[in-house]
């Protein structure tokens, strides 16, 4: 109950702001908006002891049962450490923008759509339900791309917002038809209920094609290798989003959907080898790239990028656990690595977050981030430094930092594949350790390069912008809140094992015993293959940094032009090109002449299948008997309706279809349906004031300047139009293949404690239609507002394209 | 559009009250006869309407000083609002429920969470309808 | 009856479809108005008529007309008034700033 409302409390408190922003000034909204993450935090967090003893929580709320979507939330192991992760460095992130942004920007709007992604993002972590947690993971998508656009008067990041919407939400699409698939094969969209019939799910056939969609999902969110081309220009984001969402919570997405899924799909050998070699590749691809950036929060992201697809493939290699049956000697080899993964999660969420807000704190006092600007910023801001040491520090693996446990560790599992000699895995023992070595070798330059290329060297005051000095304190506190976890963890990584990693374990090998898949994290293990690596990646490291400027002409042959980001490009522009051309061949801009179009697909669709199937049927034999009266009601209707066509003024077409509409009021007090006749009736009247009303602004109607030819193609069109209703509607009436639902309504009563059925019909039974009726009546209503209130401004064009 | 009529306003003073209560007594009718949120949101509007067409807007506004605008905003959370609420008790969204009261004066009587929706609808019908009419009609008086 | 109101239903939408595909704003405003009564007429005859009472418990003890339908053309109706007067507005909107109501005139720009 609790975890429903922390899901649903970062969204009132979003439809909130707009009130509070009346009443406090602007420049406080983010500290009431600071209160929503850490009273959630303390709320999640005084779980942490039931979860640790394995305790789940579970509630239910139904929301449309008939359809089994249920807004379940879960509390297990696995949703903790993401929703400590989302409110923790959620909190931090607010704090850190309060002093990072100035008042001067719309931080109603910055607020708003932060707490529209905190509350998305807790929604996908804690829903069991997969249609539920599909409409947050888009929810966060949409989130993501009003942030990037924050500064929308900049070309590029309206671009990077696209370009972040358009991938990661074609693959969250990719994902829903997986999810589909999943319902089809087990007829359930909950998780749990899905890990139970993990069975029948390996056994079906669409096991591998929602696999692969599920993946393709996983991997557009989380940047995997090649959709990672979105997270670099997602950096136009101001930096505490590109801290929160594209470092810390919103790009880890991708890696939660994995290791929710890694009880149904894990032990699949396409599974391993996906996870495992893109997450690999990733790792290599990013860190590659990382080292040749110029802009620092590029590197950052080119960094993250690696980092993720790190933790990526630890999940590939855990699921190995899962592809045999249990023993005592393999079984938590590769639950190490999934172990790994867990834990990395963390490291990497605590050291990238603190490196984001150092650069955005770089930023904000010296006014570039560019490294050839930069130099010999060390006696300037000494606090700052610290953070990038650290945090840097971590980032390639060294001690006393927790980067260096989680990066042992990740050797050890990328080492022990050779253990295992199914899914052909003897190529893969040689190239996945050396592969991964490599990536860590670039780690650590990059690191470096961080280090040394902003706070030694030479420094060059007529390269800035600005003064440089010390980052005020209130900017300082968040990143060093994250510097202090870092050196935290590597001190007492059990900590965190035992209250946090273990439970979690739980949630990814359901099946497995926990206590002897769950290591002991220790930093020494003696002369070992996995510290002669780290010594390796360091001397190493240390070598290709000093000697970057003989190596780097290898960038050269990574053209812009063959570059992901170039197919890209191709296939938006030649999308866009190719669809304007097509349909600027029959979009003409005459109204007419798409009304033809409809007209004439609809006579050839429609009354093509009616021929062609035969089904013309006429017997009106059961119809019931036809009066005087409405034969004569009848007649006025059509005469009128052709008389409508030779109305000379406007006054007298709006009087005949009053009469038209009058005389169907009347037929529905024929017909037995009161209320209609009697709404009929009122709108009638309504409509034709309306119309009258408004002729003042209005021409009277000309004759028709059209050709003869022309007149003569409409009525033929309108003569077989008509006809077809009518063959079609004579058919239908007497078809009685399907018995009528209504009698089910008849129990108005005893269902819905109202003996007008056509009432109860619309206010309970579709309600729901009555809903959103009532909510188009009023679009329509604010729609007649506006058209009439504002007019149009003319310099609004040019503010764009800046 | 200002008539200057005598009768017909005599008239309307007199009517519009008829039209209104007719209007509400329809409102409440519909669960079990005809009537409901829409004839009931319709009626009230054309009582406005019927006012608009025999006095001018200034009359009309002093009269019934609200802003319809508003109103139909009130609807419109009322009605999405018992929608949502529905959730809060824990029963799946737009459940309603009824149950039969002995209240003062009235009597036993039926109450229903479906009369809050309803009135979210006639409280939008009106509110569209009138601000329709009303703006499309000071259009005309700026020009 | 039912055939009746079929082929009544039949007349309205070819005078609705002639008046949408004439050139004047107003005749187009109105063919959509007769379509939505042609559609009405058209959902209540397919639930067959008059072959029960009206759908009131109260009233009587059955059997009912199918209410179903009436309840589809309840919201229609609003609707179909609501967008009406949408349209009606952008009618004169669009006359006000053009100052034509031929819509063969109405084109827009070439590049758009």
């Amino acid at each position: 109950m609790i975890i429903k409302l922390a899901v649903l409390l970062p969204f009132f408190a979003a439809a909130l702001i707009p009130l509070v922003h009346k009443f406090i000034k602007r420049e406080q909204i983010g500290w009431f908006v600071l209160a929503v993450p850490i009273i959630l935090f303390a709320l999640i967090s005084s779980y942490i002891p039931h979860t640790a003893n394995g305790k789940t929580f579970i509630h239910t709320l139904e929301w449309i049962p008939s359809l089994s979507i249920n807004f379940t939330t879960y509390l297990d192991g696995l949703s903790m450490i993401f929703g400590l992760l989302i409110t923790g460095v959620g909190s931090l992130v607010i704090l850190y923008s309060n002093f990072y942004l100035s008042a001067k920007e719309s931080l109603h709007h910055f607020y708003c759509y932060l707490l529209l992604f905190m509350g998305a993002m807790l929604g996908v972590v804690f829903s069991d339900n997969l249609l539920v947690l599909y409409t947050f993971w888009e929810l966060t998508s949409v989130s993501s791309f009003l942030l990037i656009a924050f500064w929308h008067h900049r070309k590029a990041s309206r671009a990077g917002a696209r370009k972040a919407m358009v991938i990661t939400v074609s693959g969250g699409v990719a994902m829903l038809v997986g999810f589909l698939m999943l319902y089809a094969m087990t007829n359930t969209f909950s998780i749990r209920e899905l890990v139970a019939q993990v069975d029948v799910i390996q056994q079906h056939e669409l096991f591998i094609p929602a696999l692969l969609c599920v993946l393709l999902g996983a991997f557009t969110k989380s940047a995997q290798f090649p959709f990672h081309i979105w997270l670099p220009d997602a950096m136009e984001a101001p930096t505490p989003v590109s801290a929160y969402l594209h470092s810390a919570t919103m790009v880890k997405a991708g890696i939660y959907l994995v290791a929710r899924m890694t009880p149904i799909f894990g032990g699949a050998e396409t599974w391993f080898w996906l996870v495992t070699s893109v997450g690999l590749l990733t790792l290599i691809w990013g860190s590659f790239n990382a080292v040749r950036q110029n802009d620092l929060k590029a590197l950052l992201a080119y960094s993250t990028v690696s980092q993720l697809g790190l933790i990526m493939s630890l999940f590939g290699i855990g699921s190995l656990a899962l592809a045999f049956d249990f023993s005592e000697e393999l079984t938590p080899v590769f639950a190490l690595a999934g172990f790994t993964a867990l834990f990395h999660l963390m490291n990497h969420s605590t050291f990238k977050g603190a490196l984001f807000m150092m650069v955005g704190i770089v930023d904000h006092e010296v006014g570039t981030r560019d490294l050839r600007r930069l130099g010999g910023l060390l006696p300037f801001m000494p606090l700052t430094f610290s953070i990038a040491l650290i945090g840097a520090f971590a980032m390639a693996g060294l001690p006393p930092f927790n980067g260096f446990l989680s990066k042992e560790m990740f050797f050890t599992a990328v080492t022990s594949l050779q253990h295992f000699d199914v899914f052909s895995l003897e190529s893969a023992v040689v190239w996945m350790p050396i592969v991964a070595w490599l990536a860590s070798v670039f780690t650590f330059v990059y690191s470096m390069i961080i280090i040394f290329k902003t706070f030694f060297g030479k420094y060059h005051p007529e390269r800035l912008d600005k003064e440089p000095h010390e980052a005020p304190f209130g900017m300082l506190v968040s990143p060093f809140i994250l510097c202090a976890l870092v050196v935290l963890i590597f001190f007492f990584p059990n900590v965190l094992a035992h209250y946090v990693l273990q439970p979690a374990l739980a949630s990814v090998y359901p099946t497995l015993p926990l206590d002897a898949i769950t290591p002991h994290i220790s930093p020494w293990h003696g002369f070992n293959l996995e510290l002669f690596m780290t010594l390796g990646v360091i001397v190493l490291g240390i070598v290709l940094y000093k000697t970057k400027r003989y190596w780097s002409y290898v960038y050269t042959f990574l053209q812009p032009r063959h570059s992901f980001n170039a197919l890209y490009e191709w296939i938006v522009t030649t999308t866009e090109n190719t669809s304007q051309r097509v349909t600027n061949k029959y979009m003409n801009g005459y109204l007419v002449h798409y009304f033809t179009y409809i007209y004439i697909i609809f006579l050839a669709v429609i009354g093509g299948y009616f021929v062609m199937s035969g089904a013309f049927n006429f017997d009106p034999s059961t119809d019931s008997k036809v009066e005087t009266y409405e034969l004569m009601l009848v007649c006025i209707v059509a005469c009128a309706a052709v008389s409508l066509l030779f109305a000379k003024s406007r006054l007298s077409s709006v009087l005949i279809t009053g009469l038209i509409g009058y005389s169907v009021g009347f037929f529905f007090i024929i017909f037995r349906a009161p209320d209609l006749a009697l709404t009929q009736l009122v709108v009638e009247s309504v409509t034709t004031a309306l119309f009258l009303v408004s002729f003042k602004y209005l021409p009277n109607i000309k004759p028709e300047p059209s050709a003869a030819s022309t007149k003569w193609r409409n009525a033929i069109i309108s003569v077989a139009v008509g006809s077809l209703v009518t063959i079609i509607g004579l058919t239908i009436v007497n078809y009685d293949k399907f018995e009528p639902i209504s009698k089910y309504f008849e129990n108005s009563y005893e269902l819905a404690g109202g003996k007008n059925i056509v009432n109860a019909i619309l206010g309970d039974f579709r309600a729901f239609d009555t809903m959103l009726e009532v909510v188009v009546l009023f679009i329509a209503g604010l729609g007649v507002y506006t058209l009439i209130k504002l007019r149009g401004r003319k310099e609004a064009a040019d503010i764009e394209n800046k | 559009m200002k008539i200057n009529d005598v009768i017909l306003r005599t008239v309307v003073k007199a009517v519009v009250f008829i039209v209104l209560t007719l209007g509400i007594y329809l409102f409440f009718a519909g669960h079990n006869a005809p009537g409901g949120g829409f004839i009931g949101g319709l009626v009230l509007a054309s009582a406005v309407v019927l006012m608009y067409l025999a006095y001018d807007i200034e009359t009309v506004q002093k009269t019934m000083p609200f802003d319809f605008k508003k109103i139909a905003a009130i609807g419109v959370l009322l009605a999405t609002g018992t929608a949502i609420g529905s959730v809060l008790f824990d029963v799946p969204f737009l459940s309603h429920t009824d149950a039969y009261y002995n209240l003062p004066l009235l009597g036993k009587t039926h109450l229903t969470t479906v009369t809050i929706f309803e009135a979210g609808v006639a409280l939008t019908v009106v509110g569209v309808v009138v601000t329709i009419i009303l703006s499309i009609s000071e259009e005309g008086e700026e020009q | 009856m039912e055939s009746v109101m079929v082929i009544l239903v039949g007349v309205l939408v070819a005078v609705a479809t002639y008046l949408i595909l004439s050139r004047n704003m107003i005749r187009v405003i109105l063919g959509t108005a007769l379509l939505s009564h042609a559609v009405h007429l058209l959902i209540l005859t397919m639930g067959s008529l008059k072959k029960g009472n009206v759908p009131l418990l109260s009233d009587s003890d059955g059997p009912y007309t199918d209410a179903l339908p009436q309840a589809l053309i309840l919201t229609a109706i609003v609707i179909s008034f609501a967008v009406t007067a949408f349209v009606l507005v952008l009618a004169f909107r669009t006359y006000g700033t053009n100052k034509t109501d031929d819509l063969q005139e109405l084109r827009g720009n070439a590049d758009e």
